[in-house]
């Protein structure tokens, strides 16, 4: 007992010490206190919030999870190669529609014009309930579509660094290459929408995928198998990197990189190769993500990923650039925030809320939230 | 010494000109390929001419703020919609679907360049100390915070201490009427109610030469505009060449230095910040003004990378390369593919496109190129994207200082490469 | 309290504000837990050369960060003429006069040398943006731009930068950007400056020129702190001189009272790891 009460005393010492020295983060830990006792209160008095906010948390943990996936090729890319790329929200696009073609010349051959299945439907709509694609009834096809995702990006990352990047590696002003990065950025999403056309079109048979109810108080929540395969494989992804991170030889030297570049040089880490497994790595998650997001949507579009890529910067950015559970915890912040916030604010306002978080954690804890808490 | 400056003016004056009837040369060669009347031509040479201005007058803006101070602000959307949907709520009539203030025009305008110049201070302040890539992102994340507010259903409609007022949402919002009809028409919300001395005469003069007269009003607002980017012109190149354009650059360079050497450096920053995006604001007005409506659509980050695209290409810190910049890119780059599309298929009229690019590329295995280039026409618009992005990758790795970049502009209100002549070397190695 | 320190704080006291215009006072720095500058205390005599040197890491640069407000201090007390400025901005700093030159040179390279220098002058009624807007203000501010250029090539000449005036000052040689770097604060007229090695890389001749240059200024009652690594120089022209060593002050004295000293070459030769 007085070791207990000793060691809060402790604690407490620690906690005082760092709120003096970081007003930033206090804020916003009193303010999240503020708003988790209004749901309480909330919780206790409403009849259906629990059933509501159990949504929130289910639909917040599927967009965060997306948003986390997405978020650490970028956040491998921003620390290693020390650009902002905004190209990225479009090499998810890429991802996406690689892996969709696929499935579809798989899943439609014989049924349906191949010219067609090629393009994902471009030339005339396809009837998806007929195409009959989902996670339920067509698992092999959709595990075929994920890893032609996964290649489809990595030969388009390296292809891209290869004519783009590469013949600018001397920059060491971050901005440069961003520029540049716009630039593919714009020719990669119209280059989607001239191959792909800019129409939205569904992908999946909603009918066929399996949903459960899983009670909730006097409610329930619904899930469903898209859903479920998205955050199982984000989760598995992520781990299988952070332990690439951790401990395979390749894995410290593209930590050691994002450290310190130039001591990294000069103890002669090979920075091509380095710089090669990053895109391929990063390339693999975008791909995986492009695809998990569509499959959980059901529907994809040539702007998707660009639409995304503000948040998936936000969650980077407060999950603290480099760090691979920064971004999941980052995406998780996002999309809890983008629905938890619409117990208070209209829904019309969920990304204004977001993005304002963002820009209050880059302007007072640039570092990120969860910077200290882990690395890699 | 005066007189170099002048030299200097009058060679880029020259520059300038030059590009403008350049231009509009190429346009009217255009336009008798495509078979059009003289209307039609002169209606061409206008759209051009006015997209141009409004091009040349947001790309000096934003070199101010890029080119000169190195601030990496591609927040350029929102500062433009927050200018002009300031004017409109100002002038909106109050008995409205979407109520407004029902203010006179002029209050609008500066109303709206206030607000822009304010929010850009806004955002200066707290980001004073952040790296480049960081401001990149805040300044997007900010411009979109004023899109997806300005689209809010929320705000459709809200009041102020009972002053009703409304952005109109997604929907969009009406702006007020355009000024310039007032030199023509009695009234200028109804034409039936006969024309002014000056429509009298003016349009019966085009009526001779077949110009109808809505296309004689268009160019009289694209020949205000021309003559406002004369003054963004004079404004920027007031600011740039002098003793704080020096400092701009100083900033841009090595902010650091610029402070070690006395200058306060934070002010400068949150002055250019305001100055530049209070003129971005003006320019959103004058360019959406002239359309009667506006929404939140028009407004997306892509149209800040367009208007990074033109500055790049000008050069940015030259100034006229801004003008220069914005008036290719308008031109050239964002115009010019539809009308490559109009020629082709004017030429030689081909089939309809096929529906997909797979069958459009097919006939090319026995060398038929017809369906690809048809198709590729039809969807010009994207591949206008594709190219204005290889087109940003090409310069930035190829000529990162653009048509004009690499010309030295001093920073200074005087010829400052000469050494005054009243002094004499000899003398004082004596 | 001991004796000696006693001693430091009343000598301390009798240095006036008007005799030494500069006045530092415990100052320190960690970075990341080393300490770079530790407890450094000194006083600068006005018109004097004073001297700063020690091995390469020894705080020097440092503290010239301190000085002048580029990094902020963790403990201690910077004043000049009196004035504390321990917390003060660069920019404030420069403008009562305090300039300095930077070791690893920082010239604005995409800006000629003459704008280099041109930007240095103080109080240009040109950095006002109703002056430079308005027609009225702008003959003011040309007229004084015209009084500005006459005195920035006349500094040019003494640097011998006058026939590089309109390059691009990224072009000119590690010897040039140094002469530049002291062209600029000139500009400024400071009443004290600190020169971080300055004639690195710069010929002799020149060498000699920029010296015979710093002592007529100090005998118009300018003050210069100089760090420098060329002993003959600092031997030969500094007085007094402080040793610094593993960011502390080991030893102030005449140029005769350092050579001889035993701790100023255990420090210079033993290492300093
Ligand atoms: N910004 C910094 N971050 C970390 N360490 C620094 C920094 N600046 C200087 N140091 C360290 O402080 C010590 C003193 O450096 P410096 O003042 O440059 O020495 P000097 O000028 O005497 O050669 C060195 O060990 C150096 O590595
Ligand atoms: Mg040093």
């Amino acid at each position: 007992m007085c070791a207990y009460s000793i060691g809060m005393i402790r604690y407490y010492n620690i906690l005082r010490e760092k709120v003096q020295k970081d007003r930033g983060t206090a804020i916003v830990f009193l303010s999240i206190v503020i708003l988790l006792l209004d749901l309480v209160f909330r919780l206790i008095i409403g009849k259906n919030e629990s059933q509501v906010v159990a949504t929130y948390l289910w639909d917040g943990l599927v967009v965060g999870l997306a948003i986390g996936l997405a978020g650490v090729g970028l956040s491998l890319t921003y620390s290693i190669l020390k650009f902002a790329n905004f190209a990225h929200g479009d090499m998810i696009t890429a991802g996406g529609f690689s892996g969709w073609v696929a499935v579809f010349a798989v899943a439609g051959v014989g049924k349906f014009d191949m010219k067609n299945l090629l393009l994902v439907g471009a030339g005339k709509p396809i009837n998806v309930t007929e195409l009959g694609i989902s996670v339920s009834t067509t698992p092999v096809i959709i595990l075929f579509g994920l890893v032609a995702a996964i290649v489809g990006t990595i030969l388009l990352t390296l292809f891209i660094d290869r004519f783009v990047f590469r013949p600018m590696r001397h920059h060491n002003d971050g901005i440069t290459l961003l520029i540049a990065s716009i630039g593919i950025a714009l020719a990669l999403r119209y280059g989607l929408a001239f191959v792909f056309k800019t129409q939205n079109r569904g992908l999946t048979a909603a009918s066929l995928t399996a949903s459960y109810s899983v009670p909730v108080g006097t409610g329930s929540v619904q899930i469903d198998l898209g859903e479920i395969t998205l955050v199982l494989v984000a989760i598995a992804l992520m781990v299988s990197v952070h332990v690439f991170l951790q401990y395979s030889t390749l894995g410290k030297a593209m930590r050691a990189m994002a450290d310190n570049r130039d001591l990294a040089l000069i103890t002669g880490i090979p920075t091509e190769k380095v710089v090669r497994a990053t895109w391929i790595i990063g390339g693999a998650l975008t791909g995986a993500a492009g695809f998990l997001i569509t499959l959980e949507r059901g529907t994809i579009s040539f702007q998707f990923g660009w639409i995304l890529l503000l948040f998936i910067f936000a969650a980077v950015i407060i999950g603290g650039i480099g760090s691979v559970y920064g971004a999941i915890a980052g995406g998780l912040v996002i999309g809890l925030t983008s629905t938890i916030s619409l117990i208070w604010i209209p829904a019309d306002l969920a990304n204004v809320a977001v993005f304002s978080v963002m820009i209050l954690v880059l302007l007072y804890k640039p570092e990120g939230l969860f910077k200290g808490v882990t690395t890699a | 010494m005066k007189f170099d400056i002048e030299m200097l003016l009058k060679n880029d004056v020259r520059i300038v000109v030059s590009t403008f009837v350049g231009i509009s040369f190429l346009f009217i060669i255009v336009a008798m390929i495509l078979g059009l009347d003289f209307n039609g031509t002169v209606n061409t040479i206008q759209r051009i001419m006015f997209l141009s201005a409004v091009y040349a007058m947001v790309v000096l803006a934003l070199n101010l703020q890029w080119g000169y101070a190195g601030i990496f602000n591609i927040g350029v959307a929102g500062f433009m919609l927050s200018g002009v949907y300031t004017m409109a709520i100002i002038t909106g009539d109050p008995n409205g679907l979407i109520p407004g203030l029902g203010l006179p025009l002029p209050i609008g305008i500066v109303g709206g360049v206030l607000v822009s110049g304010l929010l850009g201070l806004l955002i200066s302040i707290p980001t004073l100390k952040l790296k480049a890539d960081y401001l990149a992102i805040v300044t997007i994340g900010f411009a979109e915070i004023i899109r997806y507010t300005a689209n809010a259903l929320t705000f459709k409609t809200f009041s102020i201490a009972g002053v009703e007022m409304g952005t109109g949402a997604g929907r969009g919002i009406h702006l007020p009427m355009n000024p310039i009809r007032g030199l023509y028409y009695i009234d200028p919300s109804n034409m039936g109610l006969g024309k002014t001395i000056v429509g009298e005469y003016i349009f019966g003069f085009f009526e001779i030469v077949q110009v109808q007269s809505s296309v004689v009003v268009s160019w009289t607002y694209a020949i205000v505009l021309i003559f406002i980017v004369g003054l963004f012109y004079v404004v920027t190149y007031r600011i740039g060449n002098s003793p704080f354009g020096r400092v701009l650059k100083a900033i841009r360079e090595d902010e650091l230095v610029a402070n070690a050497l006395g200058k306060n450096t934070d002010i400068y920053k949150m002055k250019v910040f305001a100055i530049g995006c209070g003129l971005m604001g003006l320019a959103g007005i004058l360019w959406q003004g002239s359309y009667g409506y506006t929404n939140p659509t028009t407004f997306q980050p892509i149209l800040t990378f367009y208007i990074f695209i033109a500055l790049i290409i000008g050069g940015s810190g030259s100034n006229t390369g801004s003008v220069i910049g914005g008036v290719v890119f308008a031109s050239l780059l964002f115009e010019g593919p539809n009308f490559v599309r109009r020629v082709i298929m004017h030429v030689f009229k081909f089939d309809k496109a096929p529906n997909s690019i797979i069958e459009a590329m097919i006939p090319i295995s026995s060398l038929d190129f017809e369906p690809f280039i048809s198709y590729s026409l039809a969807n010009i618009s994207s591949l206008r994207v594709v190219f204005l992005g290889l087109v940003l990758v090409y310069i930035i790795q190829n000529r990162p200082d653009g048509l004009l970049g690499d010309r030295k502009e001093l920073a200074a209100s005087i010829d400052i490469s000469r050494r005054p002549v009243t002094e004499t070397r000899e003398g004082k190695e004596a | 309290m001991s004796s000696s320190k006693v001693k430091r704080k009343l000598s301390g006291r009798k240095k006036s504000a008007k005799k030494y215009p500069l006045k530092v006072e415990k100052i320190g720095k960690k970075f990341g837990g080393i300490s770079a500058v530790n407890n450094v205390s000194f006083s600068v005599e006005k018109g004097s050369i004073t001297g700063l040197i020690g091995p390469n890491g020894a705080g020097k640069s440092t503290t010239f960060d301190l000085i002048t407000g580029v990094t902020s201090s963790d403990t201690g007390v910077v004043k000049f003429n009196g004035e504390d400025i321990t917390r003060k901005r660069p920019y404030q700093i420069a403008n009562i006069g305090l300039v300095r030159t930077f070791q690893i040179t920082r010239e604005l390279k995409e800006m000629t040398v003459m704008e280099n220098v041109m930007l240095a002058p103080k109080n240009q009624m040109g950095e006002q943006l109703s002056n430079v807007l308005l027609s009225k203000g702008r003959k003011r501010v040309e007229s004084q731009e015209e009084e500005m250029l006459e005195k920035a090539w006349e500094t040019l000449d003494i640097f011998h930068l006058d026939k590089l005036a309109n390059e691009y000052a990224g072009n000119l040689s590690g010897g040039q950007r140094k002469l530049l770097e002291m062209a600029r604060v000139m500009m400024m007229d400071p009443s004290m400056i600190l020169l971080d090695e300055p004639m690195a890389g710069v010929n002799p001749t020149l060498k000699n020129q920029i010296i015979t240059l710093i002592k007529k200024l100090s005998k118009k009652g300018y003050t210069f702190l100089l760090v420098e690594h060329d002993m003959d120089v600092v031997m030969n022209h500094c007085n007094p001189i402080i040793v610094m060593h593993n960011g502390g002050v080991i030893l102030e004295g005449t140029p005769s009272e350092i050579s001889t000293n035993e701790r100023v070459i255990d420090a210079y030769l033993g290492g300093s790891e």
